[in-house]
């Protein structure tokens, strides 16, 4: 049976691309979203061009966050930075209540319109996730296994090369992994201010009232989304079968 | 040789070691005893300064255990901890390779050393040697845990309740197997039980601790005769007592001349395993053989009574 | 008396803070809403009385988080200094704008937000500290929304540019925050009135808690804006074609794809959350059920709901906290909503009108979570004893 869902999303996989490379094979099923003579594929610009920004933004932008995430839940968790771990999981509790859109939109007047602000607001909302998820990776390694590692005589950066980083790495991928799908959705807000993202089909077809844009733009952030947690996730079920969880 | 030299440890105002002076003697094993909380964890940690004392010193041949960085130090003293703590993102071979991989010695000595260990405690390299720990059971992920401690050839080896989760019949096969692995590598022992079945057959000598204190530090024989505290008394167990007299000694110290019907006992075996057979069999005497299999007298019932009894 | 050691959060805290105070501009004044504004530094802000007075009680407040002071008394700095920050920036509004000049705009500059950070990052921290019980953790809410009503109240914002905005649309803004709410609770009372009995049943019946919980999934990753104009299609031939429908307010743009469009996306949360809930309930205590009689519906009801209820009181959160954030969005299908004003300030690169609709989503939002996580905690009493323990 594990078979035939890896065949699904392979079909699936292969249609997204044909979409993007020969959207007009494509034209009889939208067809009957629009009415008369409307476009029936985006036309104002190429949409394998929007996707590949798209996906460049979210990348950046996720990396970026990961990194950063990484970084501070690496500080907070050593004996050094211990005192600022209660509040920054405080800080995460706050900030995913901020909502994406307030995000975007504060970071317009400071960043000008365009990328920039969107790269900031998904890079912002995609720590949290990461953040919040590599520190349950890291306070929660088995105790035995942290005093083996002490006992057989690693230093501080080896422990945390060698056995925390990788114990917690499932955990970790799933911030990942969580940021990323919440990215590709935000990101569609980004054409609201101008950025070069898939939002700019749907806010087309929005505005002209055009269903097939709008489901079209849809479609594809939706595919890319279920297609990269499902990849993302099955990296971390391999991760974490290899240590018997 | 370990000295250790009115070691105390205090956390805010409770102390946890209370001015602990002990002398281990190189290639004997030493088993600390004591109830929950009397601080026997954190007398062993400090001996590899997973904890730092706060006073006192340890030194191990002479040189104080503070002249090395403390994960240098431990890179030379085995530990050993219940639930094994193996890396479970990591084969039972890279495992087992942790400490020499971390002094850097090189790939074929690591393999070398690897089979060898895996090969004294019955585990197949080939097989066992590439699984993951949890395709492994209780009993062998304990013994691989072990064999991880030997790895990089510690004079000293630092274990802290190693058997406490493994089933009775194992845990006797696991002690055995650290008696003669002991005998092989030539190592120093300090191991921490709760069990005194345990310490009784393992130790060269045992240290008993109470409230952070050793109350006793003697051979098996002399505390069972001449327990200093009441407390130590106890813990024995005065119903325990002739056994365990019995079961430190082995049967060739208490041969005696003659002969008797049935089938020999080995020289080896224990006292208290003698007397089993005796009172199960119903006789009063059993043949002895040597270690060459033939017969060098009996052991008596009678005999083994005298041996039995405290002091007068 | 004992000696007075460095806090490290604290020393970072009144870095940001003295920075703020006396580096960086506290108001920025602009002619007109549109020309560039000129920064002001908080001694050309403020009469010469209030820029000591505030000063002063930064440097306090600085002194008490840089040392290593009691949770409750680096609260209470916390409290005064933002409190301070709050009055003085009303008081630098009406000093800088000229008498009777109605064009003139005045709103807070890096100085002002970098201190109200560092300061909420202090008052975060003693909060984090103190482990305040639910009920403290709502009073101390309900004290801080009743200071900032007052201060709105009582007129001493109104020199503020973004209470200009506000004076100027009163009406629309009550209008779009009434919709806003309406939008964010009324999908949540529908996604949990529909959603429950899901969880029950996907609870019960294996085969559809897979595929169900698929759907869901799925709609989840759809783009918010994405889903709201797909749904437009649909409501828009609901409303021409079934009698009645465009009566009751169904229409193709407007506010119902808006809140079906938030109903699909909170159905996840409440259905997943109570299949968890659900098969948490510990075997012993549906087996003591079943032991004593109970029926299956009497089970449900005392036994398995009640002790689920935290989780799914806990998907609720999620649910409202989000709601509150997407209903913004509705404003792109003519759903109104705070967005109105997100989207408006946007497009004429208005901060204030941004600010107009930011400011109350994120304290509505914010003011929700506070209040639903102390609800959960007192719903699950044992939570508290185990972290104590
Ligand atoms: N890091 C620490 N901080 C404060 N107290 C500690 C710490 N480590 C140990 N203790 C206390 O020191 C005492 C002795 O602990 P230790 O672990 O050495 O006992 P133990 O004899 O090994 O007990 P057990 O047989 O239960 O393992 C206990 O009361 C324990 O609570
Ligand atoms: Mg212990």
């Amino acid at each position: 049976m594990p078979k035939l869902a890896t065949l699904i999303r392979i079909a699936v996989f292969l249609a997204l691309v044909a979409f993007l490379l020969q959207p007009h094979w494509f034209e009889p099923l939208l067809r009957p979203l629009v009415q008369d003579n409307a476009p029936v594929i985006y036309n104002q610009g190429s949409l394998l061009q929007l996707t590949l920004l798209h996906l460049r933004t979210v990348a950046l932008a996720v990396a970026a966050a990961a990194l950063v995430a990484l970084a501070l839940a690496i500080l907070v968790t050593r004996a050094s930075g211990a005192e600022f771990l209660p509040l920054s999981r405080s800080l995460v509790n706050i900030g995913q209540t901020f909502p994406p859109v307030a995000v975007l939109a504060l970071a317009v007047p400071i960043f000008g319109f365009g990328e920039k602000p969107t790269l900031i607001a998904l890079f912002l909302y995609g720590l949290l996730p990461i953040f919040e998820n590599a520190l349950t990776g890291l306070t929660t390694l088995p105790p035995s296994v942290m005093e083996a590692a002490r006992g057989a005589g690693m230093t501080s950066g080896q422990r945390l090369l060698k056995v925390e980083l990788p114990l917690a790495m499932p955990v970790i991928l799933a911030g990942i992994r969580l940021s990323v799908v919440i990215s590709l959705a935000t990101a569609t807000i980004g054409s609201t201010v101008a950025a070069k993202t898939l939002g700019e089909v749907i806010i087309a077809g929005l505005q002209s009232n055009n269903l097939a844009f709008v489901v079209q733009g849809g479609l594809i952030v939706a595919i890319l989304a279920v297609l990269l947690h499902d990849a993302l996730q099955a990296a971390e079920r391999r991760l974490a079968a290899r240590m018997g969880r | 040789m370990i000295e250790i030299e009115n070691i105390t440890k205090r956390y805010g105002e409770s102390t946890v070691v209370d001015d602990v002076s002990l002398t281990i003697a190189p290639r004997t094993v030493t088993v600390v005893v004591g109830t929950s909380g009397s601080g026997k964890t954190t007398l062993l940690r400090m001996v590899n300064r997973l904890v730092e004392p706060t006073s006192g010193a340890i030194r191990l041949d002479g040189e104080d255990n503070r002249a090395l960085p403390g994960y240098e130090l431990r890179r030379r003293i085995g530990y050993a901890i219940q639930g094994h703590g193996l890396f479970p993102h990591r084969t039972v071979a890279e495992n087992i390779a942790t400490v020499p991989t971390l002094l850097g010695w090189a790939r074929a000595r690591i393999e070398a050393k690897v089979e060898e260990l895996l090969s004294l405690f019955q585990l197949d390299p080939a097989s066992f040697g590439p699984r993951f720990p949890h395709e492994l059971s209780g009993g062998q992920q304990q013994r691989v845990g072990v064999a991880r401690a030997l790895a990089a050839e510690p004079k000293v080896l630092l274990m802290d309740e190693p058997f406490g989760a493994l089933d009775p019949i194992i845990r006797a096969k696991a002690q055995d197997d650290l008696l003669a692995i002991q005998k092989h590598f030539q190592t120093t022992i300090i191991l921490v039980t709760h069990d005194m079945e345990e310490a009784f057959h393992l130790a060269d000598r045992i240290a008993v601790m109470d409230k952070g204190k050793v109350v006793q530090y003697a051979t098996p024989a002399e505390m069972l005769l001449k327990p200093a505290t009441p407390f130590v008394e106890s813990l024995i167990g005065a119903g325990e007592r002739p056994y365990r007299l019995l079961a430190i000694a082995p049967v060739s110290s208490a041969v005696e001349p003659g002969a008797a019907e049935g089938a020999p006992i080995s020289s080896a075996a224990s006292q208290r395993e003698a007397l089993a057979e005796l009172l199960w069999s119903g006789r009063d005497a059993l043949p002895v053989a040597g270690p060459d299999g033939a017969v060098i007298g009996k052991v008596s019932l009678e005999g083994l009574a005298k041996r039995a009894a405290g002091p007068a | 008396m004992r000696e007075l050691r460095l806090d490290k959060l604290g020393a970072i805290i009144a870095a940001l803070a003295l920075g703020g105070a006396f580096i960086a501009p506290f108001a920025t004044f602009r002619a007109n809403r549109i020309v560039a504004g000129e920064v002001k530094s908080v001694l050309d802000a403020l009469p010469a009385g209030w820029s000591a007075v505030l000063l002063g009680i930064v440097v306090c407040a600085v002194a008490v988080a840089a040392v290593r002071s009691p949770a409750v008394l680096r609260l209470v700095a916390a409290f005064v200094a933002l409190a301070t920050l709050a009055l003085g920036i009303g008081v630098a509004a009406t000093h800088l704008t000229p008498e009777g000049n109605t064009y003139a705009r005045v709103s807070p500059a890096s100085g002002f937000w970098i201190m109200l950070f560092a300061f909420g990052l202090l008052a975060a921290d003693a909060l984090t500290r103190l482990r305040p019980a639910p009920f403290v953790r709502v009073v101390v809410l309900v004290a801080v929304l009743g200071f900032i009503g007052i201060l709105l109240l009582s007129g001493s914002w109104d020199g503020l540019s973004i209470l200009k905005e506000y004076a100027s649309r009163v009406d629309t803004f009550w209008a779009e925050a009434r919709k806003h709410v309406t939008l964010a609770l009324g999908s949540l009372v529908a996604a949990t009135t529909v959603g429950i009995p899901l969880g029950v049943l996907c609870h019960r019946v294996t085969r559809l808690r897979d595929g169900l919980l698929g759907v869901l999934n799925a709609i989840q990753t759809i783009p918010s804006i994405a889903l709201f104009g797909i749904l437009i299609a649909p409501l828009g031939w609901i409303a021409v074609h079934v009698p009645g429908a465009a009566a009751v307010g169904i229409r193709g743009i407007g506010v119902a794809p808006a809140f079906v469009a938030l109903f699909l996306y909170s159905l996840l949360p409440v259905v997943a959350n109570t299949v968890v809930g659900l098969a948490g309930v510990p075997r012993d205590a549906n087996d003591a059920a079943r032991g004593i009689g109970m029926t299956d519906w009497q089970r449900l009801v005392g036994i398995e709901f009640p002790l689920a209820f935290p989780v799914i009181l806990t998907g609720i959160r999620i649910v409202l906290v989000q709601n509150i954030g997407l209903a913004t969005i509705a404003a792109l299908i003519g759903g109104g909503g705070f967005g109105v004003f997100v989207f408006q300030g946007v497009g004429q690169t208005a901060m204030d009108l941004v600010l107009l609709g930011a400011v109350p989503t994120v304290v509505l939002a914010f003011a929700a979570a506070i209040v639903l996580d102390a609800v959960i905690e007192m719903a699950s009493p044992n939570t508290r004893q185990a972290e104590a323990a």
